[in-house]
């Protein structure tokens, strides 16, 4: 076996795909910021509707991704949406920590937001969070404007 | 006139029948090229070679033309986005488009018109200037000399090319949506970042990538061993694997797409 400059172009043309997919990874994907390399623990809600909530969306406090909404699925003893989340290690929430499903702008996508609460006890692994408030969905808050609006004009 | 009916039938028959025949000939010569690959790892040198040909000398083309897709998206995106007051998402638009779809797929096209039918006119050659038959006189197996290293030089090539041309792609748009028209450099990349998912969206187009390139090589060198020994039977061979591969690759990739980006 000798060494050919066939071999180093051979050589720089599968660094430069190698490099070629780590900018993209990197740089235009969120590689870096993707939750499944650090360390998680998981946190249960339970929600009447979860609107349009996807696995894998954000899951936010203070505006800030610190988790991603893991698994979802339906519990049938109770007919209520139950909602897996993993939050980042570095990040410790009270017991009573709130949790709301919001919409990210007018038509954006819908995410979880924590709130802390005043708890002294923080939330462990696989705990099941309390204080829960669905998604708003538009049907029933254009219902409910309707309704108020024709109470309105009863009372006139 | 019953002749005639009867005539053209058996014309529709034979085709049919042929293509069959053809398939099962090209499932088999599929498998013996797995099977017998050993040779391409044991004697990489082999295989390396095969990369240059197929992957080093396809840089060029590919390069500039990603360099030109993305500048091109970037500027019809701008275009269009920035009548909804919204030009910063061109980023997002650029680097979906390019790693989804664009990157694997024009890369595998360029790469079967320029790699693959190189590849099929060599093969049909070796054949009809009877140098397959040579080898085999000499007890050397052609599949595990001849094809195998080219099909593994190119199934290796063609991720790594598609991975560059997506790259080159996104930086193309950078250059014209942030360089010459002006959109603020921290929101292309930031949207970008927040709306390309790795593992949805950059492994899925690798793995596209990884099966066009399978499809384009396995249809090349097929083309190129069935290839009738005749300067006529190359040339419609080679002429036979472009398209091929061509509509083999646009198929394929809608069938990966219905089933990698439905649902969640």
């Amino acid at each position: 076996m000798q060494r050919t400059f066939l071999d180093l172009w051979v050589g720089i043309f599968v660094a430069a795909g190698i490099a070629a997919l780590l900018v993209l990874a990197l740089k235009v994907g969120n590689a870096s910021t993707t939750f499944n390399v650090g360390e998680t623990y998981r946190v249960l809600a339970e929600f009447d509707n979860i609107g349009g909530l996807k696995v894998r969306a954000p899951v936010k406090s203070a505006g800030v991704v610190v988790g991603r909404v893991d698994e979802i699925h339906f519990e049938n003893q109770r007919f209520v949406a139950r909602v897996a989340m993993k939050v980042d290690k570095r990040y410790q929430f009270p017991k009573d920590t709130s949790v709301s499903i919001l919409t990210s702008g007018l038509l954006g996508e819908q995410y979880i937001a924590l709130e802390a609460g005043g708890d002294s006890a923080m939330l462990k692994d696989g705990e099941m969070l309390k204080i829960t408030q669905s998604a708003v969905v538009l049907e029933k808050l254009i219902g409910q404007f309707l309704y108020n609006k024709a109470a309105e004009g009863g009372t006139k | 006139m019953p002749e005639r009916i009867v005539h053209n039938l058996r014309g529709i028959g034979h085709q049919v029948v042929n293509g069959v025949w053809r398939l099962g000939y090209a499932s088999r010569f599929f498998l013996l090229t797995l099977l017998r690959s050993a040779t391409s790892f044991r004697r990489f040198r082999l295989t390396t070679k095969e990369i240059y040909f197929a992957g080093v000398l396809s840089l060029i083309i590919i390069i500039v033309s990603g360099l030109f897709v993305g500048m091109v998206l970037g500027l019809q995106g701008y275009e269009t986005l920035q009548k909804y007051g919204s030009s910063e998402a061109v980023g997002t638009l650029v680097a979906l488009s390019l790693t989804r779809e664009l990157g694997p797929v024009v890369a595998a096209l360029l790469f079967a018109s320029r790699a693959g039918s190189a590849m099929t006119a060599e093969i049909g050659l070796m054949k009809a200037t009877e140098q397959i038959s040579a080898m085999e006189m000499m007890a050397v197996d052609p599949i595990a000399r001849v094809i195998g290293p080219r099909f593994w030089g190119g199934v290796i090539s063609m991720p790594l090319l598609a991975a560059m041309f997506s790259a080159v792609g996104v930086f193309g748009g950078y250059l014209i949506t942030v360089v010459l028209i002006g959109v603020d450099e921290g929101a292309f990349w930031s949207q970008m970042q927040s709306a390309v998912d790795f593992r949805q969206d950059i492994v899925n187009g690798v793995i596209k990538s990884v099966v066009f390139g399978v499809a384009v090589t396995a249809i090349a060198l097929f083309e190129g061993y069935d290839a009738p020994p005749t300067a006529e039977g190359v040339s419609g061979a080679t002429t036979r694997t472009v398209v091929t591969s061509s509509l083999a690759i646009l198929g394929l990739d809608f069938v990966l797409t219905a089933f990698m980006f439905t649902g969640v």
